[in-house]
């Protein structure tokens, strides 16, 4: 089970390695929606560290969709989907749906990241604010890795896949954006971001828990 | 490799199978075994149900009625199946590619004796000099030759499920196939495969199994 994650895995990191142009396009995605808001907005601090929660997130959600929607189409154009379900008899094919999206988060989720507490300084956020949309961010992006690729497994060899996978996914997302944006919101607010950030991890493992299974049953339809 | 001790007669009994594909019955009530040290030539004409059969074989697909019984059972599974599609990633270099989907197989030799045994294998089918190539940059018939060195890496499995194997080969590459079906005939192990070319191989002499189409009912 491990040998089947740790070596598709590091196959898809390498993948990723080798078409930077496509692992980049999720962070300049992000990067160019994130700073068209204070150019439409304009430049009053005071909205700015209001909408600037809000603004990364949706951002975040809507890269991570993006570059989502190619998660197994390759593989099954190419027949390595059907090597890796050979590998992996129906009980363990949930490793291979978990490598996917930990090789998806660390492409996609990781940068943005890395990237949050530059955008939260362009909004003028505080220090705390900002620590805290990390963290949101941290949680929050490994759901969007992993719902993602559960759209990903129900909407493989379909015309049209990648908008109806963000037509099913987006609102399995929404508990992710409510309490990831509302948490820096408290804090900011003064009462403390915890009970969001509680609530986030709690929809982390839940999303955790049951997305695999779920991509994995999908996987097997769609291929059979 | 040598046939064990105690190896069962029959490797992989068919019966009663019956197969579908989306609405259609293609395959009814087959029924064969594959014993160790044979070589099963699938024939039918297109869309008859070959790659299906295949598939169904390696457990891809669930049959519609009949068992497929395994010799041995144990997991990962006994055979190596591969597929018209080559699975090898454009991006990654032969011997990446190969190395990805050795691991996958369950072998668990230490890194630098499975590294050489594919340098072996992609050297046995001709490609010792664009092992490091791209996949992307290969032909055709280079990239089938790249798949079935798979074959060629020790140890292999017992039971090697193949669809369409002489697809894209030339004449060289046809009879470096060949003796590596014999060879691994000759050492026990067993071959199903498709083909609609006649099969060169001159011992074992292959078993057909003929897919006759079926009048929907």
């Amino acid at each position: 089970m491990t040998r089947l994650f740790t070596a598709l895995v590091a196959r898809d990191l390498r993948l990723a390695g080798r078409r930077r142009s496509d692992a980049l396009l999720p962070i300049a995605f992000f990067t160019v929606a994130v700073s068209l808001f204070p150019l439409g907005v304009g430049p009053e601090a005071q909205t700015l560290r209001l909408i600037a929660p809000g603004v990364v997130w949706v951002a975040a959600l809507l890269a991570a969709m993006i570059s989502v929607t190619q998660l197994y189409a390759t593989d099954l154009a190419d027949g390595s989907l059907e090597q890796m379900q050979l590998a992996s008899p129906p009980g363990l094919a949930l490793s291979l749906v978990t490598a996917k999206a930990t090789a998806h988060w660390l492409v996609t989720g990781v940068p943005l990241v890395v990237a949050a507490p530059v955008f939260g300084l362009m909004f003028d956020m505080r220090g705390e604010a900002i620590a805290t949309l990390v963290v949101t961010l941290l949680l929050g992006t490994p759901i969007l890795s992993l719902l993602g690729g559960l759209g990903a497994a129900l909407t493989l060899g379909l015309r049209g896949g990648a908008a109806l996978l963000v037509l099913l996914i987006v609102p399995l997302c929404i508990p992710a954006l409510i309490f990831g944006a509302g948490a820096v919101g408290a804090v900011d607010a003064g009462i403390g971001a915890r009970g969001h950030l509680s609530l986030l991890g709690a929809f982390l493992i839940f999303t955790a828990l049951l997305a695999p299974p779920a991509t994995a049953a999908a996987l097997r339809i769609a291929t059979e | 490799m040598p046939v064990r001790n105690g190896a069962p007669a029959i490797r992989l009994q068919v019966s009663g199978l019956e197969c579908r594909r989306g609405e259609r019955t293609l395959i009814r009530g087959l029924t064969f075994a594959v014993h160790p040290g044979q070589i099963v030539w699938l024939r039918g004409a297109n869309g008859q149900g070959k790659t299906t059969l295949l598939r169904t074989l390696a457990g891809l697909t669930a049959p519609e009625a009949g068992e497929i019984h395994w010799a041995d059972a144990s997991s990962p599974p006994p055979f190596l199946y591969l597929a018209h599609a080559n699975a090898l990633k454009d991006d990654l270099t032969a011997t990446e590619s190969l190395r990805f989907l050795l691991r996958l197989s369950a072998s668990t030799a230490a890194p630098a004796a499975l590294d050489q045994a594919l340098d072996e294998a992609l050297d046995r089918f001709g490609l010792a000099s664009r092992r490091h190539a791209p996949v992307r940059t290969l032909s055709q018939g280079q990239r089938r030759r790249v798949a079935l060195a798979r074959l060629a890496v020790r140890p292999t499995a017992d039971t090697w499920l193949l669809d369409e194997p002489f697809d894209a080969l030339d004449v060289g590459g046809v009879d470096t196939l060949n003796a590596l079906l014999a060879a691994h005939a000759a050492v026990g192990g067993s071959v199903v495969l498709t083909s609609h070319v006649p099969l060169a191989i001159a011992a074992p002499v292959p078993f057909v199994v003929t897919l006759e189409s079926i009048v929907a009912a």
